[in-house]
């Protein structure tokens, strides 16, 4: 595994460079009562919109947490002053303390329980393709607040921070590239991007990297991370679920191979739509997925969730996806499938 | 949850307050009437125009959050009051044939006059007792399977089929996630796009989110006039972005969910009306508008050939909502 592929992972500095401003963003924020964490080190922020999403787009685990119990919100601010600088991460499945600079090396998969934890879009990309072959499509799609939809801040000013934290337009990066030498379409969901959300410009993307599989005769590979529909953009985000299967079934009819690899979290809208309907459903091992975020579930029943619910393992027992892949096979494994699909467009027989 | 959805209920129906004061008034000066022989037909005659002017002033100005209301309202009809009162025959067909049989979605086979088609409707039922048997209209992956089951069974019988959607959401739930509960939903999603007979979408109450678009692409897709649609339930929303469960109003408001909403974003293709002051006030006739849709619906699907419908459906959805230009085109 190349270690230059984390390169594009925000770096100790810059999120040192970030304290600043999210100091700033922390004083209009009491004005604003964005964020109902009083006292939180403002440097958490950017990690803490990394963190898992449970349910719906925008929920972190704090979240709810903080929600469902005052106390446990004072332990995590307690907690949080522990590991100034976000030095030490505590594994979401394991609860291993893990020391930063060790997980990245080990391309952020945990030692102790090989959870594979939530891998930044471009890291993503760097990770799967070969290198230099990846040609970015339709970067300029953004969204628009077509509804004026306003919680506590308009949802333009929200996506403008995101573009502007980011770096970069949307939750979809889309292009074409190789793997191993073999052409694919590729889409990856970037969680750090409003939660990986799905909103108009990332089921149009997703869409038109059916397209994009069709017209090209290439295989589409997507990587998922997401906390499900874009609730800001209302009933146009629902209907992107069946924007991207009218995409997907026209992809179908015309032959196409498609594989979709299910990381942590993978929830929602995304889950109930194009993520489960690929020819080939594949997880990173630990993978939170599912289609009720857990915390939903266990305060709608008020009952405790057996041990490893949602996660990939619990999803491969009961029969809902083909196979498990761990992050360092990767690779090999998407070479292989995409080998095994040449013949639906036309590949070689085989011979007798 | 259903505590505590019908409390919600109740102080969300407020606005119909004064609507039931006159009403109450209004069914005891009749029973004194009949009782006695006093002449107080003018009285009556006055305080029918009353009644009718205050549902009008009231239901000419709803707000999204009290539209909601209207969309739960327990005597707003259901699927089994459609089958009832205007579908002509029906047999049910029971049980996706691999788990179980979901209450909480009733198919079968179904005639209105000469009209027969495949009924696929998120089911409540009128009592508490019903409503609790039907799972409150929440249905589990077997249900979108059985959907899916019997429009297979139509398309190859050449039957039309109609949806009626009405569910607060899919249910969340460990046994709906074990079984697969989102990839019941988006294999129906996916398949409802190459089901070669006519589907007709109509939202006659709540449609929730992903449990509503389970049984929700069709070539048209039409929402009674005081039903909703939405990617989030405003109670949920409320709680996610606001962080309070009181500014669920706001919420509901803000995800613009209401037909004449939906409409205009052009995600829809039309707005059933409601008799005077909802449904639920004279369910007889709210019926017979959707079923005058129905059939003429059905009417103007049957006439394109199925090449043609397949690809308008699946360029109504490719586009959906889409402001035309701001997307590339490939073809």
């Amino acid at each position: 595994m190349p270690p230059e592929f984390m390169s594009t992972r925000p770096t100790d500095p810059e999120s040192g460079g970030k304290q600043k401003t999210s100091a700033e963003k922390a004083a209009e924020k009491r004005v604003e009562a964005e964020r109902p964490i009083p006292g939180a080190p403002a440097g958490r922020e950017l990690e803490r919109e990394e963190e898992g999403v449970f349910g719906e787009a925008d929920v972190t685990k704090e979240d709810l947490e903080a929600q469902l119990n005052p106390e446990r919100r004072s332990r995590l601010r307690w907690k949080k002053k522990e590991m100034p600088g976000g030095l030490w991460l505590k594994c979401e499945s394991c609860g291993q303390m893990i020391y930063r600079k060790e997980l990245e090396e080990k391309g952020m998969v945990c030692p102790a329980c090989d959870f594979h934890f939530t891998l930044p879009g471009r890291a993503r990309v760097n990770m799967v393709m070969d290198e230099g072959s990846f040609q970015e499509e339709f970067t300029e799609l953004t969204a628009l607040d077509r509804l004026q939809f306003k919680d506590t801040v308009l949802y333009g000013e929200k996506v403008r921070r995101t573009v502007e934290r980011t770096k970069q337009n949307e939750a979809l990066i889309l292009g074409t590239g190789t793997i191993d030498g073999r052409p694919v379409v590729l889409a990856v969901l970037d969680f750090s991007f409003m939660g990986g959300s799905m909103g108009e410009v990332v089921g149009e993307k997703i869409s038109l990297a059916c397209d994009l599989a069709r017209t090209r005769r290439e295989p589409l590979v997507i990587f998922t991370s997401s906390g499900g529909a874009r609730m800001h953009e209302g009933m146009l985000s629902l209907m992107q679920m069946a924007k991207t299967s009218a995409a997907l079934a026209s992809l179908n009819e015309a032959g196409g191979f498609s594989i979709c690899v299910l990381t942590n979290p993978t929830t929602g809208g995304v889950t109930a739509s194009f993520a489960s309907v690929c020819d080939i459903t594949l997880a990173e091992p630990g993978a939170l997925i599912g289609f009720a975020g857990p915390r939903v579930i266990a305060t709608t029943l008020k009952v405790e969730l057996p041990p490893g619910f949602q996660r990939a393992e619990f999803l491969l027992e009961k029969g809902q996806i083909d196979h498990i892949v761990r992050r360092k096979e990767m690779r090999t494994l998407l070479a292989q499938l995409i080998d095994f699909g040449a013949r639906a467009w036309g590949g070689p027989k085989n011979r007798a | 949850m259903s505590t505590r959805r019908n409390d919600t209920t109740a102080a969300g129906m407020a606005f119909e307050r004064p609507i039931k004061a006159i009403e109450a008034q209004l069914s005891e000066l009749e029973a004194i009437s009949q009782r006695t022989n006093l002449d107080i037909s003018s009285e009556i005659e006055a305080l029918r125009k009353r009644l009718s002017e205050a549902i009008e002033t009231t239901y000419s100005d709803l707000t999204p959050w009290e539209r909601v209301n209207v969309a739960r309202h327990t005597e707003r009809p259901v699927a089994s009051d459609y089958i009832e009162k205007i579908i002509d025959e029906f047999v049910e067909l029971f049980g996706d044939k691999v788990y179980g049989d979901d209450k909480a979605i009733v198919t079968g086979l179904a005639r209105i006059e000469d009209t027969r088609f495949m009924l696929i409707a998120h089911r409540k039922g009128n009592t508490t007792k019903q409503r609790m048997a039907y799972n409150f209209g929440c249905a589990h992956p077997e249900g979108y399977r059985k959907a899916l089951r019997k429009m297979r069974l139509a398309e190859k019988l050449k039957l039309p089929i109609v949806t009626l959607i009405n569910t607060p959401g899919a249910y969340p739930g460990i046994g709906a996630e074990e079984r697969g509960q989102a990839a019941a939903i988006a294999e129906n999603i996916l398949q409802m796009f190459s089901i070669r007979v006519p589907i007709v979408v109509i939202v006659i109450g709540e449609g929730g989110s992903g449990g509503a678009l389970g049984i929700g692409v069709g070539d048209r897709v039409f929402m009674m006039e005081h039903s909703y649609y939405s990617v989030i339930s405003p109670e949920g929303c409320a709680a996610i972005l606001w962080k309070d469960g009181e500014r669920t109003p706001d919420a509901a408001e803000a995800l613009k969910l209401t037909a004449p909403d939906l409409a205009r974003l052009k995600l829809i293709d039309g707005v059933i009306p409601e008799p005077l002051g909802g449904a639920h006030r004279a369910p007889l006739s709210a019926m017979a508008q959707v079923k005058k849709t129905i059939l003429e619906t059905l009417f103007e699907l049957e006439a394109i050939p199925t090449e043609r419908l397949l690809a308008e459906r699946r360029e109504k959805f490719r586009r959906t909502g889409e402001i035309p230009g701001r997307f590339p085109v490939i073809p």
